[in-house]
C-alpha cells in the first residue's frame, strides 16, 4: 500500500463501500422503516443510535456530528430558527458538509435511500411532527451582475466593515477577530469563525449564492447569525447583501485548489527572493497541498486547524528558495487563545495515557526531504522516517523565530544538524508566509539533500498550530509529493513572464487591428480593443 | 416678571400632570385576586464575579466610568438578598386556565454591552422587543434547548429593534450575544402572567392569582431551583421567602 493510498483510507472511508444490493422503494413515499436500516448502517456510527450526535466516532470530531434530537440545522433555505425543508436536508446529505467529517452521500446511496433516511432522522425530534411549525423557504432573488468588478467588491467590503463581520472573522476574514477565541456552539463546544479565504470548506457550499443564503439564514446552532432582519429594517438592500456575498467570495480562489503532484521551481537569474513579500513571488506558480490530522501514531490528532499549505519554489542554479503560505488564525503562542485551546483539548478525544494540557506552544512548519534523491520509487516512511531510514527536515518555529535542519527518525526523534536554511517569516492577519533558502549543494552530503535540477525530489509538509494545542505528534501532515527544479531553459526560447505578457498583448492588438481592417474600419472597435486587452 | 412667574406655574403644573398620568398608566390595571410576595435571601460566601474587559468596545466601556463592570451570574444586593431570581407559578392552575398574551411587548435592551433585564419573563405569543441601544454590532441568540421553543440568532449592527415571539412555555430560554461572550440573559416563557423576578431589594411579587394551592418555583442560573407550596384565596397576600446558599 502506498502512502497515498493509506491517506485515502480515512477513518471512515473503510466503512464506506458500495452496498451489494441497492433495494428499491417507491420514490414517492418516504419510508421510516427502510430509513432506519440505512441510518443504522451508514449514519449511526457518527450520529449515534438515538440521533443525539454521540456515535462511537463522534468524540474524535470537531465539529461534532449533528444532534438530530433538537432539529437545529445549519444548512437551510428557511429563516433563522425554522426547521429545514426536506430539500435542505437532501442537499446537506447529498453534498455533505465540507470542512467537517460529514461525507457526501449522493454517490453512495440511492435516491430512495436518501429520502428514507431523511424521513427517519426527522423522527428523532418532535418538532417535525408539530404542525404549528412554519417551514417556509425564503425567497432568494438572483445574483446581480458585475460581481467581480472592483466597485462591487468595494461595496461588499464596506458592509463587511459596517456590519462588523470582523468581530468574529477578523479584518481580512481568516477567522481571527477579537471575539473569535470566545466562540462556542449551542452544545458548548468550541467553534471557529470560518476562514473566509477557503470557500471550498464552507459547510453550505462556496458559490456566491451559497454565501448569500447563509447570510440570509444564519447557521443555526452556531454563533453565525442571520442578517435578513437588516434588509427588512433597511440597513442594507438585498443587492448590497449580494455585494457582501460577492466580496466574501472574492477572498477565495476562483476554484477549489486542485492538488498537483509536482512543484515546479523555475530558474531565475540573480538573487532569489528571500523576503516573504518580495514581488517576485506574485509571478511564481503556487501549489496547494492539503494537510490532515496525524492519526497513525499515538497520541493521534483529529482536529488540526491548518488545512493545507501553499508552496512556491524558485532556484537560480546555486540556491533554492521555498515559500510556504498557510492560514493560521493565531500568532502562537497567544494567551488570548489559551482558554479556547483548553476547550479544544477537552472536546477532542485523546488516546494519550495522560490527557493533554493546554500550553503556550509555538506555530511550526516542517519541510521534509529524503537525505538523497532516490533512484527508483523507494522513499523513506512519509511520517518522519524511521530509526534506520531517517529523513532530512527543515523545521521553522514562530517562537523562538528560527529554522533548524535535522534528521528525523520517526515522530519522536529529531537530531539537529549544524547548518540550517535561511528563513524569513511574516504573520499577517491570520496568514503565515515563510521563505526558506538554502544552497543547492552543501558540504554535508551524507545527511543533507543535495538538490539537482531535472530530478524528481520527494517532499512532504507538516504543520502545527500551537494555539490549537498542537505539538509533537499532534500535527497536520501531508504525504510525499515531488519538487522539480526546472533546468535552465535555452536562452532562445526563454521568455520572462513580463516579456510573455507584452508579447501576448501585442499579438492581441495585431489580431484586432487585422480584424478591424478586414471589417473595413470603425465597426466593433470597442469590443475589439477589449478583447485585445484581455488576451 | 409676573408674566414669567405665571408661565412657570403653568409649566410646573403641566409637568406634574404628566408625571401623574405617567405614574397612573404605569400602575397595573386593578387586578382582582391574590398576591404572593417574598424575598430571596442569600447566605454563605458571595462568589467574586470576574471583571469584564470591554476594551474592544470603547462605546460600552465608556458607560462604566467608575469601575469596570463585572459578570452578572450572581448578583447579591447590598441588603444581602439575591437578585435575578425568576419566581413563577409552576403548577396549580386549573387545567382550563387560559390567558391571552398581552398586546404590549416585553423589552430587552442591550445597553453598555449588557442585557437589561438579565432575568425576566414573557408570555407565550407575547412580543419580545429586542433593542440595541449601543449602536454597535450585537447578535442575539436564543438557544434551542431541544423540544420547546425554536432557536434564533439574528444580528443588530446598529441602533435598532427586532421582534420575536416564543410558542411554548419554557423555563428558561438562554439568550446570549456571541460577539460579547459575557452577555447572557435568561427568559422564562409561561402560559400565564404569574411570575416575578427578585430585584435590587431582593423582593418579588406575583399578583392577580385565582384562589388555589400553587407550586411556586424560584429559579437561579447558578444555584438552581427551589419550590414552595402556597395556598391563597380571595385577594389576600401570602409570603413565600426563599434562601439560596453560596457554595
Ligand atoms: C463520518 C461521520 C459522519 C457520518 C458517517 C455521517 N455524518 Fe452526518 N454529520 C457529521 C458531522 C460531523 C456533521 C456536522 C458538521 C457541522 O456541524 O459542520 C454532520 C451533519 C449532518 C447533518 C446536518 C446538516 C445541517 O444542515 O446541519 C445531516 C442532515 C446529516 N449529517 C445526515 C447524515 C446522514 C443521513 C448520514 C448517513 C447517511 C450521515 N449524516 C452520516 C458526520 C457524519
Ligand atoms: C458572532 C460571530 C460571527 C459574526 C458576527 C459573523 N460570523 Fe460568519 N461565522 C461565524 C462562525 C462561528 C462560523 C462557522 C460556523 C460553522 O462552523 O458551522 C461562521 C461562518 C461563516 C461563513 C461560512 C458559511 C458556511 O457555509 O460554512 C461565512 C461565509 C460567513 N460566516 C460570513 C460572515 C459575514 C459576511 C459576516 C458579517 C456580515 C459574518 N459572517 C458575521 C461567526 C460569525
Amino acid at each position: 500500500m502506498t502512502n497515498r493510498v493509506m491517506f485515502c483510507v480515512t477513518l471512515f472511508g473503510a466503512a464506506v463501500s458500495t452496498p451489494l444490493t441497492a433495494y428499491r422503494s417507491p420514490l414517492t413515499a418516504q419510508d421510516t422503516v427502510k430509513g432506519k436500516a440505512v441510518y443504522v448502517k451508514w449514519c449511526a456510527g457518527c450520529h449515534g443510535d438515538t440521533g443525539a450526535g454521540d456515535g462511537a466516532a463522534a468524540p474524535a470530531m470537531l465539529p461534532r456530528p449533528r444532534n438530530f434530537t433538537g432539529a437545529v440545522y445549519k444548512i437551510r433555505t428557511t429563516a433563522s430558527g425554522q426547521l429545514p425543508t426536506d430539500a435542505d436536508l437532501m442537499s446537506a446529505i447529498d453534498e455533505g458538509l465540507p470542512g467537517s467529517a460529514m461525507p457526501a452521500w449522493k454517490a453512495r446511496l440511492s435516491e430512495a435511500e436518501r429520502r428514507d433516511v431523511i424521513a427517519y432522522i426527522k423522527t428523532f425530534s418532535s418538532f417535525f411532527a408539530d404542525t404549528s411549525q412554519h417551514i417556509v423557504p425564503l425567497g432568494f432573488g438572483k445574483e446581480p451582475g458585475g460581481g467581480t468588478s472592483a466597485q462591487a467588491v468595494k461595496t461588499g467590503r464596506s458592509f463587511y466593515d459596517s456590519i462588523g463581520c470582523r468581530k468574529c472573522h477578523g479584518d481580512q476574514g481568516r477567522g481571527d477577530g477579537p471575539s473569535a477565541p470566545t466562540l462556542k456552539d449551542d452544545a458548548g463546544f468550541p467553534i471557529f469563525a470560518a476562514d473566509l479565504h477557503q470557500s471550498w470548506r464552507f459547510r453550505g457550499g462556496g458559490r456566491t449564492e451559497d454565501i448569500y443564503r447563509r447570510l440570509r439564514t444564519g447557521l443555526d446552532g452556531t454563533p453565525m447569525p442571520s442578517f435578513s432582519d437588516l434588509i427588512d429594517q433597511k440597513f442594507l438592500t438585498d443587492e448590497e447583501l449580494w455585494r457582501l456575498s460577492q466580496y466574501v467570495r472574492s477572498l477565495s480562489p476562483a476554484r477549489e485548489p486542485e492538488v498537483r503532484d509536482v512543484i515546479h521551481a523555475p530558474q531565475l537569474g540573480g538573487t532569489l527572493p528571500a523576503a516573504p513579500d518580495d514581488t517576485t513571488w506574485a509571478r511564481v506558480d503556487r501549489y496547494w497541498f492539503p494537510l490532515v490530522g496525524q492519526v497513525i501514531r499515538k497520541p493521534r490528532w483529529f482536529a488540526p486547524t491548518v488545512s493545507g499549505v501553499w508552496v512556491q519554489a524558485v532556484h537560480n542554479g546555486r540556491e533554492l528558495a521555498l515559500r510556504l503560505c498557510w492560514d493560521d488564525r493565531t500568532l502562537s503562542p497567544d494567551t488570548a487563545w489559551l482558554a479556547f485551546e483548553r476547550r479544544v483539548l477537552e472536546t477532542v478525544a485523546s488516546d494519550d495515557s495522560t490527557p493533554p494540557v493546554a500550553g503556550l506552544w509555538p506555530d511550526q512548519v516542517a519541510v521534509q526531504l529524503p537525505r538523497h534523491i532516490p533512484d527508483g520509487m523507494e522513499r523513506p516512511y512519509f511520517l518522519m522516517g524511521t530509526g534506520t531510514d531517517p529523513v532530512y527536515q527543515w523545521r521553522w518555529t514562530s517562537e523562538p523565530r528560527r529554522t533548524v535542519a535535522g534528521l528525523a527518525r520517526g515522530l519522536e526523534q529529531f537530531d539537529t544538524l549544524g547548518a540550517a536554511p535561511e528563513s524569513q517569516a511574516v504573520w499577517d492577519h491570520g496568514e503565515w508566509r515563510v521563505v526558506l533558502t538554502r544552497s543547492l549543494a552543501t558540504p554535508d552530503t551524507a545527511n543533507e539533500l543535495q538538490f539537482v535540477a531535472g530530478r524528481a525530489i520527494p517532499v512532504a509538509f507538516f504543520a502545527w498550530d500551537g494555539s490549537n494545542g498542537e505539538h509533537g505528534s499532534r500535527l497536520a501532515v501531508s504525504t510525499w509529493y515531488f519538487l522539480a527544479l526546472d533546468q535552465p531553459t535555452p536562452p532562445r526560447v526563454f521568455v520572462s513572464p513580463v516579456v510573455a505578457m507584452a508579447l501576448t498583448l501585442g499579438l492581441g492588438f495585431m489580431v484586432v487591428w487585422r480584424a478591424q481592417r478586414r471589417a473595413g474600419g470603425s465597426r466593433g472597435t470597442g469590443a475589439g480593443v477589449g478583447a485585445g486587452a484581455e488576451t | 416678571m409676573r408674566k414669567l412667574g405665571s408661565v412657570g406655574v403653568v409649566a410646573v403644573a403641566g409637568s406634574l400632570l404628566t408625571l401623574a398620568i405617567a405614574a397612573w398608566t404605569r400602575q397595573p390595571p386593578a387586578q382582582a385576586g391574590a398576591t404572593i410576595t417574598g424575598k430571596v435571601k442569600f447566605t454563605g460566601t458571595k462568589p467574586a464575579m470576574p471583571k469584564i474587559d470591554m476594551s474592544e468596545e470603547p462605546k460600552c466601556k465608556a458607560k462604566y466610568p467608575a469601575a469596570p463592570p463585572t459578570e452578572e451570574t450572581v448578583v447579591v444586593n447590598p441588603n444581602g438578598t439575591l437578585a435575578n431570581v425568576f419566581v413563577y407559578v409552576k403548577a396549580g392552575l386549573p387545567a382550563s386556565y387560559k390567558a391571552p398574551a398581552p398586546s404590549g411587548p416585553v423589552t430587552l435592551d442591550q445597553d453598555g454591552c449588557r442585557y437589561h433585564p438579565h432575568a425576566f419573563g414573557i408570555m407565550v405569543g407575547q412580543n419580545l422587543q429586542i433593542k440595541n441601544s449601543d449602536g454597535i454590532l450585537h447578535n442575539i441568540k436564543a438557544k434551542g434547548t431541544g423540544t420547546k421553543n425554536r432557536p434564533f440568532n439574528i444580528s443588530q449592527p446598529t441602533t435598532m429593534t427586532s421582534t420575536r415571539t416564543f410558542s411554548a412555555p419554557e423555563v428558561m430560554v438562554p439568550l446570549e450575544c456571541n460577539v460579547h461572550g459575557w452577555m447572557h440573559a435568561w427568559l422564562g416563557v409561561l402560559p400565564h402572567a404569574f411570575y416575578g423576578v427578585s430585584g435590587a431589594d431582593g423582593t418579588f411579587s406575583i399578583t392577580g392569582l385565582p384562589p388555589g394551592t400553587y407550586t411556586v418555583e424560584a429559579w437561579h442560573e447558578k444555584y438552581g431551583t427551589q419550590t414552595a407550596t402556597v395556598t391563597v384565596s380571595g385577594s389576600e397576600t401570602k409570603t413565600a421567602d426563599f434562601t439560596f446558599a453560596g457554595k
